[in-house]
């Protein structure tokens, strides 16, 4: 099964392309560490598959479907942390949660208070967000995603912001999440952009090359 | 049942918001209370009791619009902040279902402020009321809902404007200026006692129901846009 297929994607803001003819397949189950420099078009790749920006021109299904409907199975965690800074941990997973709860769902979605503590922070900690450091907002924004139980998990640079140990511990989190099961017996995808490579190396299965909004090369690393 | 359970953890959202930061209601209050001192200084009522009873629905309304779009505007900067915006757009729930959470939630707000400001308006207004006072409680949450329906989309309408505190008016003002023009006939009636507000509350309702409906059926555009 494949986790995403782009035909000749272009994305233009304006008269600026944000990436060219980008023609990808994403395997399902596999993770997949994308690398290029600043405006390489990285961010502009996972905010399509999140579905929340559509190609100007190309082809693009995500999960064997239109990548904006896919909430309940694809999870994206940004630059921006994603959270209200009034509420505390604990509060903005437990609203989150509660959105994607459907009928019938309930069981088989993570609980924040897991997520949180999977993380490495304590749930009942009463303070709000804004008091928190860098490192912590990161790790909560990580939280968020997890405690969304997705089938394809699109990470933008998740380890800014973060100490080695913290690095150590999320890639843990990560190997542990690709083995988590989901009911409908699909595999966990994960996609990733860094500018850390060798931090995140030991994780991906390919690494997939992107400069000026083009395709350079897609490899599969030691650990396929 | 569901999506009555979504428009619950919008408004309880909403509601946690503002009790910690204050930011909405505590502007609002502020300026409208300004805005009632201003002008009972400028016509001093309390020598022309008529006059005031003429001009006092009007003056309340429209500081009331003033007012609120200075928190209609902030509701939605929260989400703008931290690319909140971008996870409820990727959330499965229905994008109406928050629509209708922030405008009762921004409903709550505008009639605390009234709450707060109707006595203290009276006061300084010197007013007594002539005609049917029952009619306020109709009156007062179907104009609050018309000012809050709309300025809530049309504050989400231009959410990525980068003069949106400006927009805000000059798109909400026009359009709500035939529910402004009942809201203030019925106000004046109530007042003084010389016209029967029942048809201007007729309209409200009807300008409610249209614009509500509106709102909840275009928003999903809203905020899909990119």
């Amino acid at each position: 099964m494949q986790a995403a297929v782009l035909t000749n994607v272009t994305k233009l803001y304006g008269r600026f392309a944000a990436l060219k003819n980008l023609s990808v397949t994403l395997e399902a189950g596999a993770v997949y560490l994308v690398l290029g420099e600043n405006g390489a078009g990285k961010s502009t790749l996972l905010r399509m598959l999140a579905g929340l920006s559509l190609p100007t021109r190309g082809g693009l299904t995500v999960l064997d479907g239109p990548a904006n409907k896919q909430q309940r199975r694809v999870a994206y965690m940004s630059h921006a942390t994603m959270l209200y800074d009034e509420l505390t941990a604990m509060e903005n997973l437990t609203y989150y949660s509660g959105l994607r709860k459907g009928s019938g769902e309930c069981a088989c979605t993570g609980s924040p208070e897991m997520a949180l503590r999977a993380v490495g922070l304590d749930p009942h900690l009463n303070k709000p967000v804004s008091q928190y450091s860098q490192g912590m907002r990161q790790r909560v924004s990580l939280a968020r995603v997890l405690s969304a139980d997705p089938e394809m998990l699109l990470l933008d640079e998740p380890f800014s912001n973060l100490d080695v140990h913290s690095v150590a511990q999320m890639l843990d989190l990560l190997k542990d999440f690709r083995t988590w099961p989901l009911p409908n017996g699909h595999t966990r995808t994960i996609v990733l952009t860094t500018h850390q490579a060798e931090l995140a190396m030991p994780l991906a299965d390919y690494v997939l090359r992107i400069q000026a909004g083009e395709f350079v090369s897609m490899e599969a690393t030691q650990t396929q | 049942m569901n999506y009555l359970r979504t428009v619950w953890l919008h408004l309880e959202k909403e509601l946690r918001l503002e009790f910690r930061s204050r930011d909405a209601l505590m502007g609002m209050l502020f300026f409208t209370l300004l805005i009632v001192v201003v002008f009972s200084l400028a016509f001093d009522p309390t020598s022309q009791p008529t006059l005031a009873r003429q001009i006092a629905g009007g003056l309340l309304w429209v500081g009331l619009l003033f007012a609120s779009t200075t928190a209609l505007n902030q509701s939605w900067s929260r989400e703008m902040r931290n690319g909140v915006l971008d996870a409820q757009r990727m959330s499965p729930s229905p994008p109406s279902a928050l629509f209708l959470g922030k405008a009762l939630a921004n409903f709550l707000f505008v009639t605390i402020v009234e709450v707060i400001l109707a006595p203290i308006f009276f006061i300084f207004f010197n007013l007594h009321i002539l005609g049917q006072a029952s009619m306020l409680l109709a009156l007062l949450p179907l104009g609050t809902w018309a000012i809050v329906v709309n300025g809530t989309f049309f504050a989400a309408l231009g959410l990525r404007a980068r003069s949106r505190e400006l927009l805000l008016p000059l798109i909400l003002f026009p359009i709500a200026l035939p529910a402004l023009l009942a809201m203030i006939s019925a106000a004046t009636g109530i007042l003084t006692g010389e016209a029967e507000p029942q048809s201007a509350l007729r309209i409200l309702g009807i300008y409610d129901t249209v614009y509500t409906t509106v709102s909840l059926l275009l928003f999903e555009t809203i905020l899909s846009a990119e």
